[in-house]
């Protein structure tokens, strides 16, 4: 097999990825491309170690280390924003502006103007 | 992706190319679909295709614990927290941000600099799938349980502290919107 197959592989999957972070406004399917790129270098390293025949396997023994982070990240990550979505009723990521406790007065309208849409209620500003 | 090896494609590089294609299309899909429960089953697809990509690259032990960890328990996860967010069912406009033509040209870029860079520095290169057990799970366990075994100990009280983490996360939280609750209700 030739090299370049994985590796061009794991380059599309990265850059889906990216496109993925950048792109989405809902913090879950952000969380989602993370693990697309997670999942890009993972590729990269077996293709890495199975070329390189490495004795003491260490491409794969990084790619389990990095699906285990890569578990550990997601276990937090959605703790993290189903606490937001407890406190903001919402989950997206450019209507979460103010880092405190609750949205500053200066958000009111905006957040309103949001009500219309539905999935992204303003609720937040009635605390 | 296979214009490399068409002169000679074997077997093994036709399984790849096509779990390959599936792994692309449906990564696309993920980040461009407009129902949220759909990006979560392609993803499904992406990452068993992924799966499939390490057993042809004879990675079988990673490939199993991509499937058990990543399809088994990232996905219900992430399922479970759409649930959780009343994730709406039918489609839904607003899950693209504005800027996603600047993303789309960030993500080209950086998939066209690391291409560029992956074709320069390995377009002769070929790897020998075919030679014995490199990725079986007793070579890779005496590799992390002999060589590896204290960043695998780190590993280990890493993912306990984030499991405690989230725990602590979700019980303040719980507290908290009980008390935002009822002081709407009195309010």
């Amino acid at each position: 097999m030739h090299l370049l197959m994985p590796l061009l592989l794991s380059a599309a999957l990265f850059g889906i990825g990216i496109y993925g972070v950048l792109a989405r406004r809902n913090a879950i399917l952000i969380l989602m491309s993370v693990e697309l790129m997670l999942n890009a270098s993972n590729i990269s390293l077996i293709a890495f170690d199975i070329w390189l025949q490495d004795t003491l396997r260490t491409g794969q023994s990084l790619a389990v280390f990095i699906i285990t982070i890569a578990a550990a990240e997601i276990g937090l990550g959605l703790a993290i924003v189903l606490m937001i979505y407890r406190q903001r009723r919402t989950i997206a990521i450019d209507d979460l502006v103010s880092l405190g406790e609750k949205l500053a007065t200066r958000n009111t309208t905006r957040d309103t103007a949001r009500d219309t849409t539905g999935y992204t209620t303003g609720q937040g500003t009635a605390r | 992706m296979s214009d490399q090896s068409l002169l000679s494609p074997t077997g093994l590089d036709i399984i790849f190319a096509l779990l390959g294609i599936v792994v692309i299309a449906s990564g696309l899909l993920v980040v461009t679909t407009k129902q949220v429960v759909h990006a979560g089953l392609w993803l499904v697809v992406c990452l068993g295709g992924v799966a499939g990509c390490f057993l042809v690259m004879s990675a079988e032990f990673v490939a199993w614990m991509q499937v058990l960890i990543y399809v088994g328990a990232v996905v219900v996860l992430l399922l479970f927290a759409m649930m959780l967010t009343k994730a709406p069912i039918g489609r839904s406009d607003d899950l693209d941000s504005s800027n996603k033509f600047v993303a789309a040209a960030v993500a080209v870029a950086t998939t066209a600099v690391l291409a560029v860079l992956f074709v320069d520095g390995y377009w002769q290169t070929m790897v020998d799938v075919d030679s014995a057990s490199t990725g079986s799970a007793e070579a890779l366990g005496e590799a992390i349980f002999s060589t590896w075994v204290l960043p695998f100990e780190a590993l280990s009280v890493l993912l306990l502290s984030a499991l405690v983490g989230a725990i602590v996360i979700s019980r303040r939280s719980a507290s908290a919107t009980e008390a935002a609750d009822e002081e709407e209700v009195a309010g």
